[in-house]
């Protein structure tokens, strides 16, 4: 078995934890799961019973309830609420870790079906990786996205038989399979076909043996004549897929590369339980390099989820979508087929959209001028901590705060600025807090 | 509602490379066969085993260090010379731009949409053609000697696809698989490795034909729009505030909480060095269009940016206006052709009152021009050659190809090229950046240099 986290489960495992496996802690949250201990309180993100959605109903800028499958945007809102509100936050985020792994568009479908897309990865989010493959394999909005549907025995399409060994199963350069095991993958999984509604779009997505190629294939130096079953089987009993799959799930939780037996021992635990995704997350969870390895930089989605958890706000308008993308984070719309690079979330132009995120997060409880607020470095600063749930800080940055509040304050060389000052430093507190090093990280 | 009369792979092209761009990174191919936009493409093979260097090389942790250094530097050195690449997106219809009024067979292929002498102004180099009545500040500019008109330019073998056609531009080549753009390729040879302002991108995201290899370029929606507001803060408490994004940037010892900082740090050290272009923003000497469009406004930062000796050497920027004119096509053709040309002739007022003329040359240009023969919807499809303009006080201000006339047209009803946006490339970089074209643009050798600059 993997090692397993022996140190103190207090308020800063919890909350790390939380942000981890989820889209961090609401108010309180942290200190309650630190309690539990962490067979506990892993155990209650990994086995999270029926879902239920908590906090104020989503709307529009115009008060009207979201219109995810018509109104642009909304689709993206729809998710964001359901990270927000959700009583299930470790199906959440897998159901965006698997939006990432297997990276795929609205653009050639279209909302409704997308949306169905990313059902499936809520229902399969901790089960069997080979029944969401083949779930996958068989979607209509990948059956667009990597041309599954222009694959016909009569015109082979490699896309996605390229696509489902590299980015998926295997792993590109690792000699676990040829440019003739794509092409013969591309045979496999020819037979995919839709039809096309002028109101609706693309439907009626089935397989049609017309269109397959029903001839013997040879791949991975197995013979027979396989379909799209097969060429997920196939991908799935590869030997080199365990280590592909359990490298590439533990980098969406811990940013440092697993060692070799931990590596080992997770691929043991994934092929011992018959390929099920639960075991794996659980075991990387509670892993001493989730609580003793350095921080991770949050995904765009998961820092406006979380702040807007930490202040208890709902989806209230469609700003989100603008700024999510400013950010470089537009759910449903990943720039390629690999995903979003996780290490390259922070530059200039995206820190600004993130104070903008954090700007549009306080707007409504901005502090007006008149209100009478201590001028007090200490007192003011533990507002703004308190604002979010009191959230675990470096030293350094409670510091800095401190000392830029002590500044302002002193900056108050009149009566009317004395009186006036301390609210406008407690809005630059929570504005400087939300988009401090400490809060872009978990 | 304004009816929508762009074509579908119009405005889902232009939807992809938005996004693809939005974010700096891959891009799905659209189509089977279609080419990868140069940078935001990565061709998606190479995607997964090498990491991203282009449109974010700029923001990149670690390079901005290098970025106030560089530009000190740079902007120390002797005043170089700039183009400015200015994109009509959509494919602009040759024949309204400069049009054979009088043209018995033009007026047969366009009974609805073709214009009248009287409304435009007579084109001095061709007695046959008249400017389009929204071009008239380029008929002024043309009349001081100033733009360089390509009435016909294209390629061999013109491909009728946006995405594709585009692309082509772009990267300087008729290939689908080059994923650097041409003015990119120029500033791997001639930039340095620490000036991303070199190619600036004055946009949300890069322009592709900046899309470079080596060398980091940048990309500003506008310099005066890099600012950080918070609710409920002003005064002295605002700017305590953003003294804070310093020290808070500070170095710390674990790497992804550095990452973080250094974020901070670097959006403070470039918010200060265009703090010069915000707040008050930045007076012109000229008056430049009212309106929403940031284009004219984009244009003015980009004048008071060069005369405040910041160093760049490529730039880009997307024209406004629509011109993939499937129907309805005298408005809005006349509405994007009037708000680019008057901006440009403002850009170029500005540039001349700083005594900045002499180092700028802009190039106009669209991915192609449109058929010859109307639709039956009071637009045009898409075509084959269309018009480019290189404008400056240094063009050679003559004509470059001649107009091919409407009566000897391609096999699909298309004008047929008489220049080739290769080999004006090719005459840009050694007549005006100093570079050999070899360098920069596939099967240089091949292509007839027009004399551009004088």
């Amino acid at each position: 078995m993997p090692p397993v986290y022996r140190g103190p489960f207090g308020k800063p495992q919890a909350e790390r934890l939380l942000w981890r496996a989820g889209f961090g802690p609401r108010p309180g949250e942290a200190e309650k799961l630190a309690k539990h201990g962490l067979e506990h309180a892993v155990h209650s993100l990994t086995h999270p019973g029926r879902e239920r959605l908590r906090g104020p109903k989503p709307h529009d800028d115009h008060g009207r309830p979201l219109a995810p499958y018509d109104a642009w945007g909304h689709d993206e809102l729809w998710w964001l609420d359901r990270m927000v509100r959700t009583s299930r936050p470790l199906v959440e985020r897998m159901a965006l870790v698997w939006h990432d792994w297997f990276a795929t568009s609205a653009e050639p479908s279209n909302a409704r079906l997308i949306i169905r897309q990313n059902n499936l990865f809520r229902k399969h989010a901790l089960g069997s990786f080979a029944t969401l493959l083949e779930d996958v394999t068989r979607d209509p909005a990948m059956l667009l996205w990597l041309s599954g549907t222009d694959n016909t025995k009569d015109s082979p399409n490699e896309n996605y038989g390229r696509e489902l060994m590299e980015l998926f199963t295997i792993g590109a350069d690792r000699g676990g399979y040829t440019e003739r095991d794509v092409r013969e993958q591309a045979r496999a999984l020819t037979g995919w076909r839709n039809d096309w509604n002028d109101n609706v779009g693309p439907v009626k997505f089935r397989f049609d043996k017309r269109l397959h190629d029903p001839g013997v294939k040879v791949i991975f130096g197995k013979r027979g004549r396989f379909d799209w079953r097969d060429s997920c089987r196939l991908c799935v009993q590869h030997r080199l897929h365990p280590s592909f799959f359990v490298t590439k799930l533990w980098s969406y939780f811990v940013p440092t590369r697993p060692s070799a037996a931990t590596k080992r021992a997770l691929e043991h635990l994934y092929v011992r339980s018959g390929h099920s995704v639960r075991p794996v997350v659980e075991a990387i969870l509670k892993h001493p390099a989730l609580y003793e390895g350095p921080r991770m930089v949050k995904p765009p989605a998961v820092y406006v989820a979380g702040l807007l958890r930490a202040v208890r706000r709902g989806i209230d308008t469609e700003d989100w979508v603008w700024l999510m993308n400013l950010a470089g984070q537009q759910l449903f719309y990943p720039p390629n087929v690999a995903g979003w690079d996780d290490t390259r979330w922070l530059d200039t132009s995206t820190f600004r959209a993130r104070w903008m995120i954090a700007s549009r997060v306080l707007e409504p409880h901005v502090l007006k001028d008149k209100a009478q607020l201590p001028a007090d470095a200490s007192k003011l600063l533990s507002r703004a901590e308190t604002f979010f749930g009191s959230p675990v800080l470096t030293g350094r940055t409670h510091g800095e705060l401190k000392r830029f509040a002590r500044r302002a304050l002193g900056d108050a060389d009149a009566k009317w600025k004395k009186e006036q000052y301390p609210p406008l430093i407690e809005n630059a507190l929570r504005q400087l807090l939300a988009s401090s090093p400490d809060l872009q990280t978990s | 509602m304004s009816r929508c009369h762009h074509c579908d792979e119009f405005s889902r092209a232009a939807f992809v490379r938005r996004t693809a761009a939005e974010a700096g990174r891959g891009l799905p191919a659209i189509e089977p066969g279609m080419p990868l936009p140069a940078g935001t493409g990565l061709d998606r093979r190479a995607f997964v085993t090498r990491s991203f260097g282009l449109a974010l090389a700029v923001y990149g942790v670690g390079k901005l260090n290098l970025f106030e250094e560089g530009i000190a530097r740079a902007a120390s050195g002797p005043a170089q010379p700039v183009l400015v690449s200015v994109f009509l997106p959509g494919g602009t219809d040759a024949l309204s731009v400069l049009y054979p009024a009088l043209d018995g067979r033009y007026r047969q292929l366009r009974p609805s949409l073709a214009l009248d002498a009287k409304d435009g102004t007579p084109f001095a180099e061709d007695n046959r053609l008249y400017w389009h009545p929204s071009l008239q500040p380029f008929a002024t500019l043309h009349g001081e000697g100033k733009v360089s008109v390509m009435p016909a330019v294209g390629y061999t073998h013109p491909d009728q696809s946006h995405f594709t056609s585009r692309h082509f531009w772009e990267v300087g080549a008729t290939q689908a698989q080059l994923v650097t753009g041409w003015m990119g390729r120029y500033l791997d040879h001639a930039g340095t490795r620490d000036n991303p302002l070199q190619g600036l991108s004055l946009d949300y995201q890069l322009q592709p034909s900046l899309a470079s290899g080596k060398v980091p370029v940048a990309s500003l929606a506008s310099p005066d729009d890099y600012t950080f507001w918070a609710p409920g803060v002003w005064g002295d408490v605002e700017e305590r505030m953003l003294e804070a994004l310093q020290p808070l940037g500070a170095r710390r010892s674990d790497p992804f909480l550095n990452q973080a900082a250094q974020a901070s740090a670097q959006a403070d050290r470039l918010r200060r060095q265009l703090a010069p272009f915000t707040g008050n923003g930045y007076g012109t000497p000229v008056p430049y269009p009212d309106g929403d469009d940031g284009f004219p406004k984009q244009l003015a930062g980009l004048a008071a940016m060069l005369a405040a000796n910041l160093p760049l050497r490529c730039v880009a920027i997307t024209a406004p206006g629509e011109y993939d004119t499937h129907s309805d096509q005298p408005k809005a053709l006349a509405d994007g052709l009037d708000l680019t040309a008057r901006s440009l002739l403002a850009f170029q007022r500005d540039l001349e009152a700083r005594g900045l003329a002499d180092r700028v040359l802009t190039l106009v240009w669209s991915e192609f021009g449109r058929r010859a023969e109307e639709n039956g919807s009071d637009g045009t499809d898409h075509g084959a050659a269309g018009t480019a303009f290189l404008i400056g006080t240094r063009a050679r201000g003559q004509m470059v190809g001649e107009f091919p006339g409407v009566t000897n047209l391609d096999e699909d009803g298309n004008l047929r090229a008489t220049s080739d946006f290769r080999g004006v490339y090719c005459s840009l970089l050694e007549q005006w950046l100093g570079e050999d074209a070899a360098a920069v643009i596939p099967g240089a050798s091949s292509f007839q240099r027009p004399v551009l600059v004088k």
